[in-house]
C-alpha cells in the first residue's frame, strides 16, 4: 500500500497526517462551517456515499456531530451502537464487521473500548476508516477540532502554551492533541497526580507537573479532561472531592493564565469536578465552539478521504 | 521552445478596455441597477467581479454589492477529480433573493463550472434572475449555457488551456493561451 493509498484509507492516529495535511483539514473546515450558517445546510458534494457509524461504546456528542457532519454533504449516514447490534448476541467484531463490509459502505465511523480496534478493522475492509475514539489509545477528530478551535480563536497555532489538565493517563484526547499540538508547533504542558499521568509521560510532552498553578500559569490554552471513571481501576486518588481541590479548574487559579487565555473541555463536563461552572460557562470557555467546529472538522475530514484530497505530500 | 511557449491573446491595456465594455453592456441589458449584485466565481472570477463593479460604479455612481462564490463542493466531477482541488469559502454578505444576480467568471469552458455555482446559488437564496459575464468564451460547451456578455470569444482546442491573470492575484494583466505545461 501506497503512502498515498494509507491517508485516503484511513485517519487512526494524528500520526497519520503531517502539519501539511492538518492544514489543509483546518482550511477545508472553515468553508465547511460556512455551509453550517446557511439557511440550507446542505451541499450535495457525498451524495450517493454511505457513511456506517460504528459505536460499540457510548457517545452523544461525536456520533451525532459525525452524523450532521454527513447528512450535510448528503450522504447517507447509518448509526449502529452495540448496545442494539448483534454484538450484544455474542457475534464476533470480526464477523460484524464483515457484514458490514458486505453492505458495502464508502467509509466506516469507529469508536471502540479497545485501543487499536480501528486499526485492526482497517484492514478487514476496504473502505476508509475514521477513528473516532478507541480506548486510552487515540481520538484524532477531537484533537482537529481543538486545533481549529484554537486557531479560529488566537490565529495561529505556532508557539502557542497549552496546558492539558487531568486524567492524562486513561485520555486518548490527550494522546491525540500530545501528538497534533506539538506537529504544529505548540508546546505542551501535561498535568496532573502522579497516578493519572503516563509512564513516560516526559517524553510526550514538552513539560510535565503535578500542580495546576503551574500548568496554568502563562498558558495561552488550558484543557480540562474529565475524570473517566469508567476507564480507571481501582483509586488513582483519594475521593472526587480530593482531586477537585487540587485540579479543579477555578477562575482564581485562571487568573494565572496568559491574557486571553482559552478553556477548552472536550466533553461531557463533570461541573465543579474538574472545572468551576464559573469557568465553563465563563468569558475564557470556548466549550460550545468546539461542539460547532467539530462538526465543521468531521465535514472536511469525510470530503477530503472520501475525495482523496490528502495526498502524499 | 517557441512552439511551447504560451501567446498573448489579450494584453494589459485591450484587457481593461473589455472589462470596461462589459460593464457598458451590463448597464444596458439592466435598465436599472436597483437589486442588483454581483457575484464572482473564486478565485479570477471574484476579481473581474470586483473590477466590473468598480466600473460600474464609475458609469453609474452606484455602489452593487459583490459576494464570491466557490462552487467546488457543488461540482459533479467530485467522483473524478476528487477533493485535490482545495475548496475556499463562500462569502456572500447579502441576501441574493429576489434580485438579479450577475454570475462572473474568467474563462467559459464545458459550463459545469457555471452549472456548480448556480445549484450553489439556489442553496444560499432564491434569486429572480441570473446572468453571466465572461471575459473568455473558449467554446467547448457540454452544457446548455451562453453568457450573457462575452469579453471575446476565443476557438480552442480542447487539450489548450488559457490563463487569465489579474495583477491583483498574479501581479499582472494579461491572457495567456498555450498547450499543457507551456512557459507564461
Amino acid at each position: 500500500m501506497s503512502e498515498r493509498e494509507l491517508y485516503r484509507k484511513r485517519l487512526v492516529s494524528m500520526a497519520d497526517l503531517t502539519p501539511a495535511h492538518i492544514t489543509r483539514i483546518l482550511d477545508t473546515a472553515r468553508v465547511m462551517k460556512g455551509i453550517s450558517e446557511r439557511d440550507v445546510k446542505k451541499a450535495p458534494t457525498l451524495r450517493g456515499r454511505t457513511v456506517i457509524n460504528f459505536f460499540a461504546e457510548p457517545s452523544t456528542r461525536t456520533r451525532t456531530s459525525f452524523e450532521i457532519a454527513g447528512k450535510r454533504l448528503s450522504a447517507d449516514v447509518i448509526n449502529i451502537s452495540a448496545a442494539g447490534s448483534s454484538l450484544s448476541k455474542g457475534e464476533s467484531l470480526k464477523d460484524m464487521v464483515g457484514n458490514l463490509r458486505a453492505m458495502n459502505p464508502d467509509l466506516l465511523v469507529v469508536r471502540h473500548g479497545a485501543s487499536g480496534a480501528p486499526e485492526m478493522i482497517s484492514r478487514w475492509v476496504d473502505c476508509t476508516v475514521v477513528n473516532a475514539g478507541d480506548g486510552r489509545h487515540e481520538h484524532p477528530t477531537q484533537c482537529l477540532l481543538d486545533l481549529m478551535t484554537v486557531r479560529e480563536k488566537k490565529g495561529t497555532l505556532e508557539g502557542l502554551n497549552v496546558s492539558i489538565v487531568g486524567d492524562i493517563a486513561n485520555s486518548r484526547v490527550a494522546r491525540s492533541n500530545l501528538i497534533g499540538m506539538r506537529a504544529m508547533g505548540m508546546k505542551v504542558t501535561v498535568c496532573g497526580p502522579a497516578t493519572l499521568l503516563p509512564p513516560r509521560a516526559g517524553e510526550m510532552a514538552d513539560r510535565v507537573t503535578s500542580r495546576i498553578e503551574e500548568a496554568v500559569e502563562g498558558a495561552d490554552v488550558v484543557m480540562m479532561l474529565r475524570i473517566q471513571t469508567e476507564r480507571m481501576e481501582g483509586a488513582n486518588f483519594p475521593n472526587i472531592r480530593e482531586y477537585s481541590r487540587m485540579y479543579c479548574l477555578t477562575a482564581e487559579r485562571m487568573k494565572r493564565a496568559a491574557r486571553g487565555a482559552l478553556v477548552l473541555h472536550p466533553g461531557p463536563v463533570n461541573l465543579g469536578v474538574e472545572i468551576a461552572p464559573d469557568v465553563a460557562e465563563g468569558p475564557w470557555s470556548v466549550i460550545l465552539d468546539q461542539v460547532t467546529y467539530g462538526v465543521a472538522v468531521r465535514m472536511a475530514i469525510l470530503y477530503l478521504l472520501l475525495g482523496g484530497g490528502l495526498p502524499e505530500q | 521552445m517557441a512552439e511551447n511557449h504560451a501567446s498573448v491573446i489579450l494584453n494589459a491595456q485591450k484587457q481593461r478596455q473589455i472589462i470596461t465594455r462589459m460593464a457598458h453592456e451590463v448597464v444596458e441589458r439592466n435598465r436599472n441597477l436597483d437589486d442588483f449584485v454581483i457575484v464572482g466565481i473564486v478565485t479570477r472570477g471574484a476579481v473581474l467581479a470586483r473590477r466590473l463593479a468598480r466600473e460600474l460604479k464609475r458609469i453609474t455612481k452606484r455602489d452593487i454589492p459583490v459576494g464570491e462564490l466557490d462552487p467546488t463542493l457543488y461540482r459533479d466531477d467530485f467522483k473524478r477529480t476528487g477533493a485535490l482541488l482545495g475548496a475556499k469559502p463562500t462569502e456572500i454578505p447579502f441576501s441574493v433573493d429576489d434580485k438579479t444576480a450577475l454570475l462572473v467568471d474568467d474563462v467559459l469552458f464545458t459550463g459545469r463550472t457555471v452549472n456548480a455555482a448556480m445549484a450553489h446559488l439556489f442553496d444560499i437564496g432564491r434569486p429572480k434572475r441570473i446572468q453571466l459575464a465572461v471575459l473568455i468564451d473558449r467554446g467547448h460547451r457540454e452544457l446548455p449555457i451562453r453568457p450573457d456578455s462575452c469579453g471575446k470569444n476565443v476557438p480552442t482546442q480542447y487539450v489548450e488551456k488559457i490563463r487569465v491573470r489579474f495583477k491583483e492575484c498574479d501581479g499582472r494583466d494579461v491572457v495567456l493561451s498555450g498547450l499543457a505545461g507551456s512557459a507564461e
